[in-house]
């Protein structure tokens, strides 16, 4: 029950948090971006779109930021068992975060927001590259600490806890490398996708073409080329647990036995981890052997070898996680990233013939696409961390043995209480806002005699 | 095996940080609307810290990384210990970061001064919370032979603690007063003044009572240690300099105070982290709680690269943002020629809808049908 409860409210927690977290990263980048754009060619329409997505972008921080602030806290309240085995290893890169990453983002956020009268147009330009840098930066440590998690390296055993020896490691882990890009790509998709749809919005509503033309097009220009990069680099992720985490995988197919080739099911009905036989439809010859191997005739192993294999090695215990989670966290990821793609190629096609500002029907479905990435995101966090379970970290610590010992049920129950209350409200007021803003009106161009005059500060 | 006494001076420094920087933003959170009044007026008191505060917030964060990372014995018995006062000050940490920035975002009164009790409230509980906690390490908590934790929410309100945290939302409410007068102009700084005077001598026996009674708890002998010294000696010249509204030196003489009361508390405590008063050989020690050598070493070197560059941008921050701010910015250019329409009755801000509207914040505009031309 606890571990249930404690579980539960970290994967409530982090999924919104991973909600906020890949708008501010994707809406920086493309921020700064526009910003850019007005800084070379200093033509109004950048400066009012970097200030129109700039307070998108602020709106998104402050809440992405506070929900960090619970996910650093809950290591030590929750899982202080965890915390007090691995916080050498694990502990560390969430320091550097803090001292690399996080000082850099507030910091700077904070001289962009007030400093637009103050710094001179190239170091103010910098500012916002800064934010966007130190927000990637971030995603960096907290995917090395996690990586750790799915694939530990770099330490040595020692009276049965695990101590680190090479810090180097966890930034080679080839986990990280790859799912740290893939990260980023995501975030990029998601800034884009939120960028798109509210330049479809404004178009739709009558808004000025010169200016959401621009940003639309600069957002599809973004999200293409990183959907299609994410998937492959989530190809090659997939290659790499199936390396290092053969159940992930074997259990994101659903596959309990040994196969050679394998095929993989577009849809199942019936599965589950007390169903082995459930009926598969439209089985694509080969396409799991090469998505987990990369080779046309890879083997895969199934999950009743692997669950003998495991308890013979860690002792009894069920080692299988939720099957229906990956089965289905796997395909919703894939297939609402196939929609993605569709849809951005759409887009960059009625772009080339000028007619994206136009499309009715285009704007409205790009207006909509704007909730996949979140789907997406949520399905491969799922996948990724339930995958791993039962262990916490992948074959040293398993996850109900990480509980906080002193925190008894009432007391998580209250924590779950609270945190599901305020992250439901302020989640609303977050959209409540962040559609008002959307859907305002740009404020008018500056007349061209004003054109030298600073910029005002975005005040409180 | 230098490394470890290193971290927790690291730590310390990181905890005054905290308090020293954040410690006048929650003083002016908990300030703004009485030294702000109107909303031209709390809008200037904001702005006053509107571009450093985040950047202050993340010295807590990094404090209790470098707890995790450093000595993971401490950070996991601390925080899975006082598990609901920690819940409380995540509340009361993520209503004030969000409250900044959602307070200015609708023209409504209602939202504002909703937002405006939230910033307020919880700019209090924060340090107070954090007060409560840091005095708990010293004075002692239930804690068995296995490191763990063994007593209840209630425990952790002994009356050292509390006052650990009331000085601390005291001498928060002082450094932010002083601040305040430092960087605004006008009516709004002769306001700040009051407030720091008005709040001064009972800070002053505040710090002087936690100063004394962290003495007997750390069980000093006859004589306060410098440190303890320092701090009696600060309190008491900064509110004499606030009585004769010095602004520079009184906010010089506050930081200082802060400074050193967290510093006492660190110096009480090592070699301990956290004191068993179950039975003092159960206390958690930066020994039995620290992370192995080479995990200090790398730790040390970043920061020793990063920290030089972090106080260095920060510093360059506060330099840009060194002009004073007065509640006139403000006011509607219409309104500051004809200063005499009083505040109350302001016209609607630019962009407000209708009184009959006004009250339908919950609702967003256009909500239920977009406007504009469909094109």
């Amino acid at each position: 029950m606890r571990t249930d409860l404690a579980r539960w409210q970290f994967a409530f927690t982090s999924v919104n948090h991973f909600l906020f977290v890949p708008v501010t990263i994707g809406l920086a980048v493309l921020t700064a971006l526009l910003q850019t754009a007005w800084y070379r060619r200093k033509q109004p329409e950048y400066l009012r779109l970097t200030r129109f997505f700039g307070t998108l972008l602020v709106i998104n921080v402050a809440i992405g930021v506070v929900t960090g602030l619970v996910q650093e806290f809950e290591f030590g309240m929750n899982w202080s068992s965890y915390s007090r085995l691995v916080g050498n290893i694990f502990g560390a890169p969430l320091a550097m975060e803090g001292l690399a990453a996080f000082f850099l983002e507030s910091t700077f956020l904070g001289l962009w927001l007030f400093g637009w009268d103050k710094l001179s147009p190239r170091v103010h330009l910098l500012t916002i590259w800064l934010v966007a840098f130190g927000s990637m930066l971030s995603a960096a440590f907290i995917m090395a600490a996690n990586s750790w998690m799915q694939h530990p390296v770099g330490y040595v055993m020692v009276h049965g806890s695990p101590q680190l020896t090479d810090i180097w490691a966890l930034f080679t882990n080839p986990v990280f490398v790859w799912s740290y890009a893939k990260v980023v790509l995501a975030a990029l998709v998601t800034g884009a996708s939120v960028m798109l749809a509210v330049s479809a919005w404004q178009l739709r509503r009558g808004g000025d073409r010169a200016v959401f033309g621009r940003s639309a097009r600069l957002a599809l220009v973004v999200l293409v080329p990183a959907i299609l990069f994410a998937m492959l680099v989530g190809d090659e992720l997939g290659v790499i647990e199936a390396k290092y985490q053969p159940m992930k995988i074997a259990a994101a197919e659903a596959q309990w036995t040994t196969c050679q080739p394998c095929s993989f099911s577009l849809i199942q009905i019936g599965g589950g981890n007390n169903d082995q036989k459930p009926t598969q439809i439209l089985a694509i010859p080969h396409l799991l052997s090469l998505l987990a191997t990369n080779h046309w005739n890879g083997k895969v192993i199934g999950m009743n070898p692997l669950q003998a294999q495991y308890a013979a090695k860690y002792g009894p215990g069920y080692y299988v996680p939720n099957v229906f989670i990956q089965y289905w966290g796997m395909r919703v990821m894939a297939y609402l990233a196939v929609i993605v793609v569709l849809v951005g190629l759409w887009g960059l096609w009625l772009s080339r013939r000028r007619k994206l500002a136009i499309s009715k029907r285009f704007l409205w479905v790009a207006t909509w696409l704007v909730v996949l990435p979140f789907l997406i995101n949520t399905a491969g966090w799922l996948l990724t961390e339930s995958g791993r379970q039962p262990w916490i970290v992948q074959g040293i610590m398993l996850t109900k043995n990480g509980l906080s010992p002193s925190v008894s049920t009432a007391e998580l129950w209250i924590s779950v209480l609270v945190f599901v209350v305020l992250y439901g409200a302020l989640g609303t007021i977050d959209l409540i806002l962040m559609l008002r803003y959307a859907r305002k009106e740009l404020p008018p161009a500056p007349p061209p005699a004003d054109a030298d005059r600073p910029v005002p500060a975005m005040l409180y | 095996m230098a490394f470890v006494p290193l971290w927790f001076i690291l730590i310390t420094i990181l905890w005054t940080g905290f308090f020293v920087l954040e410690g006048f933003d929650l003083g002016v959170g908990m300030l703004h609307g009485v030294v702000g009044r109107d909303e031209a007026g709390r809008r200037a008191v904001i702005n006053t810290i509107g571009p450093l505060w985040d950047g202050n917030e993340v010295w807590l964060i990094v404090a209790g990384a470098a707890i995790f990372a450093a000595f993971p014995g401490w950070y996991a018995t601390w925080f899975s210990g006082f598990y609901l006062a920690f819940v409380l000050l995540l509340v009361a940490l993520i209503f004030r970061g969000v409250s900044f920035e959602y307070r200015g975002k609708s023209p409504t009164r209602r939202w504002r001064r909703t937002w405006s009790r939230l910033l307020a409230s919880a700019s209090l509980v924060v340090p107070l919370l954090i007060g409560i906690a840091l005095g708990d390490l010293l004075h002692g908590t239930p804690i068995g032979a296995n490191q763990e934790y063994t007593g209840n929410f209630g425990n952790l309100f002994q009356p050292y603690a509390i006052l650990t945290g009331v000085m601390l939302v005291a001498i928060c409410v002082v450094h932010g007063a002083t601040f305040i007068a430092m960087k605004t102009t006008g009516v709004v700084r002769d306001r700040a003044w009051r407030a720091a005077r008005r709040a001064a001598p009972v800070t002053v026996l505040l710090v002087l009572a936690f100063v004394a009674w962290t003495h007997v708890t750390a069980g000093g002998g006859a004589f306060l240690n410098p440190v303890e010294l320092l701090a009696c000696i600060t309190i008491i010249a900064a509110a004499f300099l606030v009585r004769d509204r010095r602004d520079g030196w009184a906010f010089t003489a506050t930081t200082v105070t802060i400074a050193v009361c967290i510093v006492t508390l660190f110096v009480d405590l090592y070699p301990r982290v956290m004191v068993s008063s179950t039975n003092p050989a159960y206390s958690l020690t930066v020994h039995n709680t620290a992370s192995p050598p080479y995990t200090l070493k790398v730790m040390t070197v970043v920061a020793l690269v990063l920290l030089p560059f972090v106080l260095g941008y920060q510093a360059w921050t506060y330099y840009v943002f060194r002009r004073r701010i007065s509640d006139q910015q403000f006011r509607p250019a219409a309104r500051r020629a004809a200063t005499a329409v009083p505040v109350a009755q302001a016209a609607p801000a630019p962009g407000a809808r209708p009184a009959a509207q006004r009250h339908g914040w919950v609702l967003p505009r256009g909500w239920r049908r977009p406007r504009g031309p469909r094109t």
